[in-house]
């Protein structure tokens, strides 16, 4: 095999690094509505007719937007498995408390509504609202953490350990992320409802949304001026060697005041990150408070995505620091997978990424209009 | 047994991926079903037709939300629990993973949504275009599955790399085509099959036996004992190609399988019962058949299949090469970064390294294999032999409930080409009570196939033990108990809710004969129809 030479492994692991980008963006911002709308579920929805409305408008399309989560997940295996092996092992109680909640949630979503009993069905409403909101919080909270540094070191044989604790995840700064990634998400999730469900629902989850966006819009900002006041950075010190054997220890790194911010100095395009997750979340706020149902939803997809890439731009190149040993620190230089995998990962994505958008798009076509209140009474075919 | 580590992160991926696998079979099978009978349905319009596939599918549904829920727990384990394993290997092991995600399961998740809530939003093509997506999409996911699990039992195509510490792959089309891989696909692939087909066979005999839903019930036995038949018969096959590609990759798990400690001289013969012993290193009260293991081992009458004795000198052997690829690795490691690495030490790698996962086994017992003792050296050879009981029984009870599953199907295969499905009473009720064999048969082969690697994650290569992150007991206890409880409690809710929609049945009947749609409920009245016979 020597067609993987046609690119270079310093271009593909930049690549990589920006695939992996596209999928936590496409993860967030599909299956972002319908965490949102399990958030919003018992408070936007009163009846359980209401609910059901709420339950019927992510229920065709929830499964396949859930698989971004999925495929990040295997993408981040086989593109980068060292980050794969550090992160989901270091944040091992985390990763629980997402998995109980990645359990529950098909089983809500296919279970609650096959009995009648009302102590039944609220009882599996709750189950969707944690559903909803642990994955959102944590998964802010995680990445608060990242900013941060984790707490883990390799041995020469790679071995991984990790010194942290699952409270020590629970500092200030990650939660604030924490929160972040929860006022996104029910901004996110109030948009789709506007668009799908009509009435007293649509109102309710357009009032808790404008909430949502202002909470976003401060949020964000709380945790831009605390990231560039108060949390360190880290930095390269060694030569980097952008086509090396992919070994973290092979580099130096240091702690360093203000070197998130370095790349927006050095690359003034990348500001567009966080102006877009400002300005996605304005316009979302915009949207709702003048009912433009795909204005909101647009505008909040645009934020979600402003706001994950930001993260990234800052932490460029660094993917994972690590806060004990920052030797250790996983980078896009040196935490990928071997010239050959890249490459027929790339190849094999260039080929079913555009068939997977494409019958995505077609099935969210076929599905377009509103879900209300009748047809959930009238129709055999709204499944939940 | 002792709850270290590494035993409890066995443990907690063993009851995971048996919980996971409860489900995955009848997705599997169930879909393929459903689609065939939205097809007949779509040929000839008869809506009767329709009414089986929406039936079948809600068993589908609720079962099909179990499979999505534990199998999100599978791929995330590799990395919370074994994340040696995820860094030694994700280079190969993760790209069939994540293949699976963008060919397959974005398929199957996509247009799941569309076969339950498109009956009204689309042509008849068009959804059962949906249901075929659903059902190809599930059996890509099982081929990229055990593609990525084929290369753990056979690891081709792939290199230690010294500088990252880790395997890499050098033949990407070798990882693909493993025939290991290929040989377990199709049986798995069939073996969900026929669970599903003698599910839908369980579930209609017992609508017969109630003289409920009859036009339905025939007619999807019909579809479950002809299909079924075709999977089991194909299971065999297939899983007599596994025994044979085991013989010349995993020589030791054929051996321990079949409780042969000596080697004997060609054809061996085949154990039918018998009582291994691992203290006693022999197999008592055995019962042989002459010559038949000799034939499905290697095809010939000549070739000779060695014993667990002869392969635990073998081992020691390689343990021995190993530790000179240790030695030489340990060499390469300690050049100052940049130096060029000189040819002796190359070729001393390159030599032995393929040997390397040997030397790991004796981690175990010393912290650097070159200071290990004859006596270490010769414990650790004889580490490579699998727990032979359990085995030995696990392998027969998966045989033994495959050749009662293709005289089951068999037999409803002619009844039906006969139309006398309803004629015994008593074949139906046998057919009730075949309902959980194909499950029990499917746990016996996993564990036959995972447990009969032991103690290799992946073969020759990885040892289990060096494969675990390094996490507290208590808190392996912690998820472990969360896991089980969680899941049994969700199992549990599923039979309920899979009973109570088998006890409600399908919610319209047709005139069989009739391709009129009419739409008209009739709950069961046990009365009117004794009444109506």
């Amino acid at each position: 095999m020597i067609l993987h030479q046609l690119l270079n492994y310093d271009t593909l692991r930049l690549i990589w690094w920006a695939l992996i980008g596209v999928l936590l963006v496409a993860f967030a911002v599909t299956d972002g509505f319908d965490l949102g709308a399990g958030m919003l579920l018992p408070f936007a929805g009163r009846t359980d007719i209401e609910r059901r409305v709420i339950i019927n408008s992510v229920g065709p399309v929830w499964e396949g937007n859930q698989v971004w989560l999925i495929l990040g997940g295997g993408a981040i295996f086989a593109a980068w498995p060292q980050l794969y092996a550090v992160s989901f092992s270091g944040f091992y109680l985390a990763m629980f408390v997402i998995l109980t909640a990645l359990i529950l949630r098909p089983v809500a979503f296919k279970f609650r509504s096959k009995r009648e009993d009302p102590a039944w069905r609220a009882r599996w409403d709750w189950v969707l609202f944690f559903c909803g909101f642990v994955p959102a919080l944590i998964s802010g909270v995680a990445v608060g953490n990242v900013l941060q540094g984790v707490p883990f070191r390799l041995a020469g044989d790679m071995h991984i350990f990790y010194d942290g604790s699952f409270f020590g995840l629970l500092n200030p700064f990650a939660v604030l992320c924490g929160l972040v990634s929860v006022a996104m998400l029910v901004m996110h999730g109030s948009g789709w409802l506007l668009l799908k469900a009509g009435g007293a629902v649509a109102e309710r989850a357009r009032r808790y949304g404008l909430i949502a966006a202002l909470a976003t819009i401060v949020l964000y900002a709380c945790a831009g001026v605390w990231l560039w006041a108060g949390v360190q950075g880290y930095a390269i010190t060694s030569v980097v060697d952008p086509l090396g054997p992919s070994n973290p220890l092979l580099k130096t790194a240091v702690v360093r005041a203000g070197a998130w911010f370095v790349n927006y100095r050095t690359h003034a395009w990348t500001i567009a990150a966080p102006a877009g997750g400002l300005l996605g979340a304005f316009g979302a706020l915009v949207g709702l408070w003048f009912r433009r149902e795909i204005m909101a939803l647009l505008c909040s997809a645009l934020g979600i995505a402003g706001i994950v890439l930001s993260v990234g731009a800052s932490m460029f190149p660094f993917i994972l620091p690590s806060s004990i040993d920052p030797r250790a620190s996983l980078t896009v230089w040196d935490a990928s997978s071997s010239h050959l995998t890249l490459f027929i990962m790339l190849a094999v994505t260039c080929f079913f990424l555009p068939i997977i958008v494409a019958y995505t798009s077609w099935v969210y076509k076929v599905l377009w209009g509103k879900v209300d209140e009748n047809a959930i009474r009238n129709e055999t075919t709204h499944a939940y | 047994m002792e709850l270290d580590i590494v035993s409890l992160s066995r443990l907690q991926f063993a009851a995971t991926a048996l919980y996971h696998f409860l489900f995955v079979p009848l997705t599997l099978g169930l879909s393929i079903i459903i689609a065939i009978m939205e097809t007949v349905y779509v040929m000839t319009g008869r809506v009767i037709w329709r009414d089986m596939t929406k039936f079948w599918g809600t068993l589908f549904g609720i079962n099909f939300a179990m499979g999505v829920a534990t199998g999100v727990v599978m791929e995330f384990q590799f990395g919370m629990n074994w994340s040696y394993y995820s860094h030694y290997v994700g280079d190969i092991f993760g790209a069939p993973l994540a293949i699976e995600g963008l060919m397959a399961f974005f398929l199957e998740a996509t247009f799941v949504g569309l076969f339950f809530f498109g009956w009204d939003k689309l042509s008849k093509v068009g959804h059962l275009a949906a249901t075929w997506a659903v059902a190809i999409g599930s059996n890509f996911s099982a081929l990229w599955i055990l593609i990525a699990n084929g290369w753990m039992q056979n690891p081709v195509g792939s290199a230690f790399n010294p500088q990252t510490m880790r395997m890499e792959v050098t033949d990407f089309a070798a990882v693909l085509t493993n025939p290991v891989a290929q040989a377990k696909f199709v049986h798995t692939v069939s073996a969900g099959y026929v669970c599903a087909s003698v599910f839908v066979l369980g579930v209609s005999a017992w609508y017969v036996l109630k003289g409920r839903h009859l036009a339905l019930a025939k007619r999807s036995m019909t579809v479950a004992a002809s299909f079924g038949l075709a999977a089991a018969l194909s299971v065999a096959v297939l899983g007599d190609e596994s025994g044979y590609l085991s013989t010349e990759h995993q020589k030791m798990k054929l051996a321990a399988i079949e409780g042969m400690w000596e080697t004997q001289p060609a054809p061996a013969a085949f154990t039918l019962v018998g009582f291994p012993s691992q203290e006693a290193r022999e197999t008592h009260y055995a019962i042989h058949i002459p010559a038949l293991m000799g034939l499905i081992g290697t095809r010939s009458l000549d070739t000779v299949i060695p014993g667990i004795n002869e392969l635990v000198v073998h081992a020691e052997a390689r343990i021995r090469q190993g530790i000179k690829a240790y030695d030489a690795l340990q060499k390469i490691r300690a050049l100052p970064a940049g130096e060029k690495l000189p040819d002796n030490l190359r070729g001393e790698f390159e030599d032995n390294g393929h040997e390397l996962g040997y030397a790991l086994l004796l981690k175990r017992y010393v912290d650097d294999p070159r200071q290990a003792t004859p006596e270490q050296i010769a414990k650790a050879a004889w580490d490579t032999v699998p727990q032979v009981a359990p085995l030995f029984w696990l392998f027969r009870v998966m045989v033994g409930i495959g050749m009662l599953l293709i005289l089951l199907t068999g037999t409803f295969f002619v009844l039906s080409a006969r139309r006398m499905l309803d004629r015994y009473q008593w074949l139906l009720k046998v057919a009730v009570w075949a309902i959980p064999l194909p499950w029990l048969a499917i746990e016996a082969g996993w564990l036959v196939a995972e447990f009969g690697r032991q103690p290799w994650v992946i073969e020759g290569v990885l040892p289990t033990a060096v494969a675990v992150s390094n996490l507290g007991v208590k808190t392996l206890l912690l998820t472990l108990t969360g896991f089980v409880a969680l899941y049994t409690v969700l199992l549990v809710i599923e039979v309920k809710l899979m009973l109570k929609a088998i006890r409600t049945g399908p919610t319209a009947e047709h005139d069989p004969d009739e391709g009129v749609e009419q739409r008209h409920v009739r709950p069961f009245n046990p009365s009117k129809l004794a009444s109506a016979k």
